[in-house]
């Protein structure tokens, strides 16, 4: 019987099996950043332990960072605290940072991927839950929390129980106007936010095979949305054709062997898994969700739930999302109106990202009722969409063009909704409070439909633009 | 060594809802700290506002030690400081239907045991809970069942973690800790650890 990518990269980084049944696996990257480190160093310290692997961690900040001056020090003196914790941490442990003097910054999952940090066939953990964005190379990629960090700063390994693997396959070609971000979404409501929990997902077929590694990308980073553990696309030519001439990434021979060892690791074409579900890529349109979680969503051609129409536990639940977000049963998902609305975070701030909602911007005005922000997901990132002119189209549709970070994703730096504002993001989580006020409201969807949305004021189909 | 965790006795507070996410247990303007000791009275701090009946606003609820809740408890995000900020608060195991991955992940290495009930079962624990705030359960990590004056249900804990909190293993550095050597040996079979020269 063939093996699958996860039992491959499994069975390699597999030191032991511990005594409570866990393997402890060793982790080739760990990537850090300023919210969950700085508890793990103390913890560290307590032990008086040094970090085990300095050269296999790597740092960066972004979930706190402002995004209109990073001048130091920095405003929120609490911020500025974190920031200075994970600058004495990186310099006491000679681990790599990428701060903001040293203009790479950005978000961790953008940064890895960006630099060629990120490699198939290595386990890759951090203290962020959606670092299973890096699975898009093939890697096993997980996010922890801080008790789990402080073990593999110490010992460089996890004590991991490993997970069952679903293939989820969609086949053929998207329709215009549909992108990664749509698809992800279409997952995650077929399967559930809790459909994935005990599983990795290998994503496979046509449409994957098709996309590009930015698009890759967008869909593993919304794996845990899904509630599984990580998720993974086996590499192939446009895998490596994106690693090549990256920064960490070998050269000359040490490529040609890197590329051997990648493709060792894909699944073998015999090989089993604990579930397969197929779907169509033709039956997926653009998405939004209506709700309080990823899996509350609907074509935008669609109309919200009626939980009159639904029973039990679902109609509680759909109740629930309807009166937090104050949209009634029936109605329409086109024409929700519209307060902010935000493109950015490790879902949907990269280049790609940006050029297509500026194709969408350009020539074109935001809504006056809307407050648009463009917040490209790294240092690196905005250097290339200024150097392409996309920052200036931006700016003259009505858009604010902003710093690196994580920004309205989670809202820990001072770009929050107020009140009950209403906003179409890019992000990847639409929870109560998610973007920075206790009542605020997120409708996720793909950047293009963001961008659509912010010219029409209210949500609109990027399909019927004119 | 960590401390060995056999059963947790105290009164409950029981939470209702399913999908109830870390962003709710704790809001992330309260993650700007460098330490977790001050996220205690930050739980659920939102709900608690937009909802002055929540049941971490009650009174009677105060002394609670176990948690009852629903469905994918403590999905979202990895941070842990939601369960940080719960055991600060003075839960020291969580009863429910199903928990998040990491969430789970993330109790066990702190020895919180989060323990699964049926749903006809889970539905007892907040009817007793909530008409008598004073009982007192066992959650017992050994036998697997949650009890309480004349009353008891089966739990279930995924055997493996269920032995790090019998054994005293659960915070994993120092077992972890001890395969230096063949830690090393697996990092120096892995060709990229030397870039591939
Ligand atoms: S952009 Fe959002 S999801 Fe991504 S790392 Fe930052 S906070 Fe986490």
């Amino acid at each position: 019987m063939g093996k699958t990518l996860l039992d491959k990269v499994w069975e390699k980084h597999t030191v032991r099996e511990l005594p409570s049944g866990q393997s402890q696996l060793f982790i080739g990257l760990h990537l850090i950043h300023e919210v969950t480190s700085p508890q793990a160093f103390a913890m560290l310290k307590e032990l008086n332990l040094p970090v085990k692997f300095p050269n296999r961690t790597f740092a960066t900040m972004d979930h706190i960072i402002p995004t209109q001056s990073q001048a130091r020090p920095l405003v929120d003196s609490l911020a500025e605290e974190m920031v200075v914790a994970l600058t004495e941490s990186c310099k006491e442990h000679n681990i790599t940072l990428y701060d903001l003097e040293s203009k790479q910054q950005g978000v961790v999952h953008i940064i890895g991927p960006e630099k060629g940090l990120t490699q198939p066939g290595m386990t890759i953990a951090c203290g962020d839950s959606h670092t299973s964005t890096h699975g898009a190379f093939g890697a096993i990629a997980f996010g922890i929390g801080t008790s789990n960090i402080r073990d593999v700063l110490a010992t460089g390994c996890l004590a991991m129980s490993k997970p069952k693997v679903r293939q989820v396959r969609v086949e053929g070609e998207l329709k215009p106007g549909v992108y990664a971000k749509d698809v992800a979404l279409y997952i995650i409501h077929k399967l559930g936010v809790k459909g994935g929990v005990g599983y990795a997902y290998e994503y496979a077929g046509s449409t994957f095979e098709n996309m590009t590694m930015e698009e890759r990308l967008t869909v593993c980073n919304m794996s845990i949305e899904g509630g599984a553990r990580c998720g993974y696309i086996n590499p192939d030519q446009v895998t490596f054709d994106y690693l090549k001439g990256r920064e960490m990434v070998p050269e000359g021979e040490a490529f040609e062997r890197a590329v051997e060892y990648w493709k060792s690791n894909a699944s073998d074409d015999d090989a089993e898994f604990d579930d397969v579900v197929v779907y169509n890529a033709q039956d997926i349109e653009p998405m939004v969700t209506w709700g309080i979680n990823p899996a509350q969503s609907s074509p935008v051609s669609g109309h919200v739930p009626n939980p009159e129409n639904l029973e039990g536990a679902e109609q509680t639940s759909v109740a629930e999302a309807l009166e937090y977000m104050q949209l009634s049963g029936d109605q329409d998902i086109k024409g929700i109106p519209l307060d902010v609305t935000f493109i950015g975070s490790c879902t949907n701030g990269r280049l790609s990202d940006l050029r297509i909602a500026a194709e969408i911007a350009k020539g074109r005005k935001v809504a006056e009722n809307v407050q648009a922000i463009v917040v490209p997901g790294s240092m690196e990132v905005a250097r290339q969409a200024v150097a392409e002119g996309l920052d200036k189209v931006f700016k003259e549709a009505g858009f604010e063009w902003r710093l690196a970070g994580c920004s309205m994703c989670l809202a820990m730096n001072p770009d929050k909704l107020q009140g009950d504002q209403m906003c179409a993001s890019s992000s990847n989580r639409n929870f109560k409070g998610r973007q920075g006020s206790p009542t605020g409201r997120t409708l996720l969807m793909s950047p293009a439909m963001v961008a659509a949305s912010s010219i029409a004021g209210k949500v609109a189909d990027v399909r019927e633009l004119d | 060594m960590s401390m060995k965790i056999e059963k947790i006795v105290g009164p409950a507070i029981p939470l209702r809802g399913d999908d109830i996410d870390t962003d709710r247990i704790i809001p992330a303007r309260f993650l700007r700290c460098v330490t977790f000791d001050t996220l205690g009275p930050h739980a659920f701090e939102d709900d608690r506002k937009q909802d002055p009946d929540h049941v971490f606003n009650q009174e009677k609820f105060q002394n609670a030690e176990v948690l009852f809740a629903g469905n994918n408890f403590g999905c979202g995000s990895s941070r842990e400081h939601a369960p940080q900020s719960l055991q600060k608060w003075g839960i020291k195991a969580v009863v429910g239907l199903s928990f998040a991955e990491i969430f789970f992940g993330n109790c066990n290495a702190m020895g919180i045991p989060c323990a699964k009930v049926t749903p006809e079962d889970l539905e007892t624990l907040y009817k007793v809970a909530e008409s008598d705030p004073t009982v007192e359960f066992t959650v017992d990590v050994d036998t697997l069942t949650v009890s309480w004056n004349g009353g008891r249900v089966n739990a279930e804990i995924p055997a493996g973690v269920r032995d790090t909190f019998l054994q005293g293993t659960w915070n994993a550095t120092a077992v972890l800790q001890q395969a230096e050597g063949d830690i090393q040996a697996v990092a120096n079979a892995l060709p990229y650890i030397n870039n591939f020269q």
